[in-house]
């Protein structure tokens, strides 16, 4: 530090601090915390709270991405949080109020759907399913006749017809010219482009009350349905079309509805004499208009889609409606569109009726009569036509089938589910059946009765239906329902023995993925990994696993479910082989997230098993080495979220050493990932005060090695790192450490370094990817560093208070921001430091360790050095004080050093000092010279100082302060 | 200035039986008051007949004879020449629908060649430089039930290349088994056609089974008559190559207003006719004929 002539001269106040601390606390009362968390919604005290902020909360900031662990913040807030909540209370408000605005038909709807059941799984959410799953690329067709529909519209010819009849059938007429359209080569989407149009003419042709038209569309469209061209598209078509019903039918029904809701609407129980004549006239017109439509399906479709109707004709319409309905489908000759039809028919009738379970019954037996005729020529004809395999052909029943059987299972008795079983059987176990039996009915009947199935399988004919997917079906509901315990070794030896004879691997993988979690649910590791073992088996020959990952990824996810003990799970021979297959990149990495994700979830201990070390660093290693150029910075720091997870449940216990050597193989495996660098560094910190503590703080000869070797790890490791600020904390705490550890010379080092690491902090940091000054980072540091100096002991061989004077010198060599008065504030701040340095006894020290009070035992050459240091830095500090005179700006930053200045002194100072005395004087009345000192604060320092002056030993300070004057005052 | 007139029936069906009485309003909507020479109702009930074109040459002789039949006609008067305030008006009225002398009131009948047709008919006359108006207004008879109890007789059918009539070559026949009964061919209007048909053989695929309901009306008198047949609906109930040996249901409705009861007076005769078409994939047509008396209780 350049010398300059010192015009003032420095002397500490002697302190005792003892007395002070005293005086402080008179009462020594605690500070209680209180339950109150601004951020905490009121109602939510939950203990899980600990345990998430223990594991989030780490050096580095808290993870964005949502695979990481628990985040400190969210946990905190247990539940949910205030912000998603209202978000979610305003939705369902918003969805409350447009369905009051919206039409009541949608609303009674809601209501008699919920009269079901809420076990019954509605069709909406199988109509999704249905459309992702039949797909095709083929061309598809829509041909639409707008007047074909001779039968009809009876011939006119006669001049007596009605005014009113001739003007429809005009209508008609100009319908029927040129709307005979027929759409080609439409593609899937198209189709269903097309269709939606349809729909919305339809809407509109009612709207404009062009009732007719509206009419013609639904006769159109169900008509489309007769159409099994390109036939693997038929159940998604079925889906598109019947939505057009649906449509359809709430129109008429709301329509007649309002009819009737004159002067009041009606009640939902309505009974048929609460409806009015014209209301009945209009609903009677419509059926012997569906009764006149010349062809089958069109006329069972849109009879079935206006059922509800019936409601306002007859008391027992619907209850008759449905078996003609049910048998009027015998006509339809193709079996697909005939299995379709019952299914609409079950649909409607189970939402308008769901008492009536006879037809349903009757549906489903008529449609075991029409099994055979699969295997007659006309489909067989058609199949080849259109070269579609059999498996393939059958599949397209089952949404069909299934959802009969569901409807027709749906709260039934257990007789009846038994006949079932029982007509199954008799059709000599037709597969398409018994695997639509398996599907629709309760898991829990399906698993009691899993050998009786399991032998219905065997007797099937092989013919058309594979296997494996009964089994499918069958592994699917026990994984939801538990088979009696005695069964349960043979069902799955049965089972396995048909699932591994399957060949195509993606076949296999299929079955194998649904049975994985009967197996997980009920045994033990050794069949899980000879499941495990047969998979990889069948799926590495020709890389078929390619092609599997997702199945593959949800047989780990399903293991996952069911092991949590890690120890058990990678004890299995098979699961690292396992994941070996997982070859593509980003899959590989997603399976190593979600094992780490259920790891930190449900490892509770600490562990030093080798065996999940082993597993678990290959799985971070593989997440780590995922680590490119390319990574988002999110997604590393989700990984390095995880790895830290690990890192932190490793422990060896009293096994410090591995604990250690384990730290060295991690930070060269991890070595991409910063924030884990961070973490290792403070578990070796860690370990290096856990051995203090274990000694109590008296080291041996080998806790004192094994102190420097970790205080050794932390001074390579922290280099490496790139965030400047990570590397001067790092570089303090491992040097407190040290301190703490007596490993002075290291203590040393690592301080030194950090000071020599200043010089290179960037003037503007990015923060949360804004950029910011550093400035106020930087003076943080500075400030905890100088605490830390306190205790430091001056080295042998360097001069005086070296590691300070070190310090200054780079504050006065770094390149603060112009305009910055940073560097007089460590100035300032290191004034109190000095101070404490010449008390004779300091206001902490460490255990075991001299500081400087002790080696220089208050020497006075020791004290004058420390002054001359005061008085350069003051030098400095009033240097900088008169060039604060340019403008406005700069006197009150004046203003406010020469404040803060006078807070120093009266606190460290000695003001029995004349000199010192004066210049505080001088200070005070410097800060207060312009005005910008505010009011408050002066009143309560005076008040302060009036205070001190009282005791004794600060006597001197009465005069002092009669010289202190307020502005607003004079 | 704009008048609308309208008339309304008090019954949402518009269907009245003979000796009830035709009730409603005649609705006036004018902006203005109106000034008129009085409002009259009329109703008439009558037979149109008509001959076909084929029929035409054939009986010239007494094409003359075909006049419409009148069955009922009578007039009110609603009310007297006056003003009628602006707004709407509602003027109610009934009127008894007995016939006159021994006529009988035949039902209400949409036919080709024959119509039976009843309408009410408001007239509206109105002073110079304004055209009169009128509204007429259609309503339904239905004839009074019948008396005698019908005991409905199924009647069974089973058609195989051998019952066939008017067949070309009846070696070339595919064979075929379509058995089947109709519930009664006496049937009641109000009530479906039913019945059912089972396909038991068929080396040739089916391609369609339909009901064919047809009106068979006759005109004339004892020196010659013109007889026509013709569609009234099709209704197709089943479609494509249907199961062996499953009973396929026949129903069908009967449409209002193209039925009524049989019918058989001098002058003319309306009769129906059912029609179960089979239609095979070859596009061959069997076609089994059923006369049906249909009637009203």
């Amino acid at each position: 530090m350049k010398k300059k002539m010192a015009s003032v001269q420095w002397r500490s106040r002697g302190r005792n601090y003892e007395a002070e601390l005293q005086r402080c606390h008179p009462e020594g009362l605690p500070v209680e915390f209180g339950d109150y968390h601004p951020l905490k919604p009121i109602m939510v005290t939950d203990t899980k709270t600990r345990r998430g902020a223990r594991k989030g909360s780490t050096s580095s900031s808290s993870s964005s991405s949502s695979s990481a662990p628990v985040d400190p913040l969210s946990s905190m807030l247990d539940g949910t949080d205030p912000l998603s909540m209202f978000a979610a209370t305003e939705t369902s408000a918003a969805a409350s109020h447009s369905s009051s605005v919206g039409d009541l038909g949608r609303k009674r709807r809601v209501k008699e759907e919920e009269a079901l059941g809420a076990d019954f799984e509605p069709w909406s959410t199988k109509r999704g399913e249905i459309l992702a799953r039949f797909t095709t690329t083929e061309k598809l067709s829509i041909n639409l006749c707008m007047g074909s529909d001779r039968g009809k519209a009876p011939n006119p010819g006669s001049s007596a017809v009605s005014e009113k009849v001739r003007t429809r059938l005009e209508e008609l007429d100009d319908l029927e010219e040129g709307s005979h359209r027929e759409l080609l080569n439409l593609s899937q989407q198209d189709y269903a482009n097309r269709i939606e149009e349809l729909n919305q003419s339809l809407k509109e042709a009612w709207s404009s009350d062009q009732k007719v038209k509206a009419l013609k569309i639904v006769i159109q469209c169900s008509k489309l349905l007769s159409d099994t061209s390109v036939i693997q598209f038929y159940p998604s078509k079925f889906v598109l079309i019947t939505d057009i019903l649906d449509t359809f039918g709430r129109l008429v029904y709301d329509r007649i509805w309002t009819m009737c809701s004159d002067p009041r609407p009606l009640p939902d129980s309505f009974t048929v004499e609460d409806v009015n004549d014209t209301a009945k006239e209009t609903c009677l017109n419509w059926f012997f208009k569906i009764a006149s439509i010349r062809e089958l399906l069109p006329r069972l479709y849109v009879e079935a889609a206006i059922l509800k109707c019936n409601r306002f004709l007859s008391k027992s319409g619907i209850q008759e409606t449905l078996p003609r309905l049910t048998a009027m489908i015998r006509g339809m000759g193709d079996p697909l569109v005939a299995a379709y039809a019952r299914a609409y028919l079950c649909r409607v009738g189970m939402e308008v009726a769901p008492h009536l379970k006879e037809s349903l019954n009757a549906n489903i037996f008529d449609l075991l009569t029409t099994f055979r005729q699969i295997s007659g020529d006309s489909v067989q004809k058609q199949l080849h036509l259109q070269k579609v395999e059999v498996p393939a052909y059958l599949m397209l029943y089952s949404p069909a089938i299934n959802w009969i059987l569901q409807c027709v299972a749906y709260r039934a008795p257990e007789p009846l589910l038994t006949e079932m079983m029982e007509r199954c059987k008799m059709m000599a176990n037709n597969a398409l059946l018994l695997n639509s039996i398996m599907r629709a009915f309760r898991p829990e009947f399906v698993a009691t009765r899993a050998t009786d199935f399991i032998g219905m399988i065997k007797d099937c004919d092989e013919s058309g239906f594979p296997k494996h997917l009964l089994y499918g079906s069958l592994g699917r509901s026990l994984a939801c329902a538990d088979p009696p315990e005695s069964e349960r070794l043979t069902i799955l030896n049965e089972a396995w023995k048909v699932i591994t004879k399957v060949r195509n691997p993606q076949d296999y993988m299929n079955c194998a993925e649904i049975w994985v979690e009967f197996t997980c649910r009920h045994f033990a590791k050794r069949e899980v990994n000879t499941v495990l073992a047969d998979i990889i088996k069948h799926m590495t020959p020709d890389r078929a696993f390619e092609e599997a990952y997702p199945q593959l990824q949800s047989v780990i996810t399903k293991i996952l479910m069911y092991f949590h003990d890690f120890s058990v799970l990678f004890s299995m021979e098979r699961f690292l082989p396992f994941l070996d297959m997982f070859q593509k990149d980003s899959v590989r990495v997603e399976v190593c997230k979600s094992i780490m994700e259920v790891f930190i979830k449900h490892q509770l201990e600490l562990t030093r098993d080798p065996v999940i070390l082993n597993a678990m660093l290959h799985i971070c290693k593989t997440m780590h080495d995922s680590v490119n150029a390319l990574t988002l910075e999110d997604e590393k720091r989700s990984l390095a979220l995880l790895i830290i997870g690990f890192i932190r449940m490793v422990s060896f216990g009293r096994d410090f050493e591995q604990q250690l050597s384990f730290c060295v193989e991690a930070r060269s495996t991890f070595c991409n990932l910063e924030p884990v660098l961070v973490q290792l560094i403070h578990t070796v910190n860690q370990l290096a005060m856990e051995t203090r503590m274990v000694m109590k703080g008296n080291h041996s000869r080998k806790t004192a090695a094994f102190v420097r070797a970790c205080a050794a790890y932390c001074f390579i490791t922290i280099p490496s790192l790139s965030s400047i600020f990570s590397r001067l904390h790092l570089y303090l705490l491992s040097g407190q450490v040290a301190l703490a550890n007596q490993c002075l010379s290291q203590a040393d080092a690592f301080l030194k370094a950090a000071v020599s690491v200043l010089p290179e902090v960037p003037r503007s940091i990015s923060v949360e990817g804004k950029l910011r000054s550093s400035e106020s980072f930087l003076l943080d540091f500075i400030n905890n560093f100088l605490a830390t100096l306190l205790v430091v002991p001056d080295h042998p061989e360097h001069g005086v208070l070296y590691l300070v004077r070190g310090l200054l010198n780079m504050v006065q060599d770094y390149t603060w921001e112009d305009n910055s008065d940073a560097k007089v504030r460590v100035y300032i701040s290191a004034l109190p430091l000095l101070a404490a340095m010449s008390q004779e006894t300091y206001l902490y020290s460490i255990h075991k360790v001299d500081s400087n009070e002790t080696l220089y035992g208050g020497d006075p050459k020791f004290l004058s050095e420390i002054n001359k240091l005061c008085e350069t830095l003051i030098g400095q500090i009033l240097d900088h004080l008169k060039t604060l005179t340019r403008d406005e700006q700069s006197m009150r930053r004046q203003s406010a050093l020469a404040f803060s200045l006078f807070g120093v002194l009266l606190a460290h100072g000695d003001l029995k000092n004349n000199k010192l005395s004066q210049l505080s004087i001088n200070l005070w009345n410097l800060s207060h010279k312009h005005g910008h000192c505010e009011t408050r604060v002066s009143i309560r320092t005076l008040e302060s100082i009036r205070h001190q002056a009282q005791r004794p030993d600060m006597a001197h300070l009465s005069d002092t302060i009669q010289r202190l004057a307020l502005q607003s005052r004079t | 200035m704009s008048v609308t007139l309208d008339i309304k029936l008090k019954r949402a069906n518009k269907v009245y039986h003979e000796g009830e009485t035709v009730a409603g309003v005649v609705t006036l909507c004018c902006k203005e008051p109106l000034q008129h020479n009085g409002i009259a109702l009329s109703m008439d009930g009558i037979v149109n007949l008509q001959l076909s074109s084929k029929s035409v040459g054939v009986f010239e002789a007494f094409y003359n004879s075909v006049k419409p039949i009148p069955l009922i006609s009578s007039s009110i008067e609603v009310a007297k020449a006056g003003k009628i305030p602006g707004g709407k008006t509602e003027i109610p009225f009934e009127f008894p629908l007995i016939s006159k002398g021994n006529k009988v009131l035949y039902e209400t009948y949409h036919g080709v060649f024959v119509n039976i047709q009843y309408t009410l008919r408001c007239d509206l006359k109105r002073p110079l430089l304004a055209k009169d108006l009128s509204r007429s207004c259609e309503f339904i008879v239905h004839s009074q039930p019948q008396k005698s109890k019908i005991v409905p007789t199924p009647v069974k059918f089973s058609i195989t290349p051998e019952t066939l009539q008017n067949v070309r070559e009846r070696s070339q026949l595919p064979r075929f088994l379509i058995r089947g009964h109709l519930d009664a061919t006496s049937c009641v209007i109000s009530q479906p056609l039913t019945g059912e048909v089972q396909v038991d053989k068929s080396d040739v695929p089916i391609k369609s089974i339909e009901l064919q309901l047809v009106r068979v009306e006759t005109c004339g008198c004892a020196e010659g008559y013109a007889r026509d047949a013709t569609e009234i609906q099709n209704i197709q109930i089943a479609e494509g190559d249907v199961g062996h040996g499953m009973p396929i249901p026949v129903h069908m409705v009967f449409p209002r207003l193209f039925t009524c009861p049989t019918l058989e007076t001098t002058n003319f005769k309306v009769e129906f006719e059912i029609n179960v078409v089979v239609i095979l994939q070859d596009d061959h047509l069997i076609t089994e004929n059923f006369p049906l008396k249909l009637c009203r209780v």
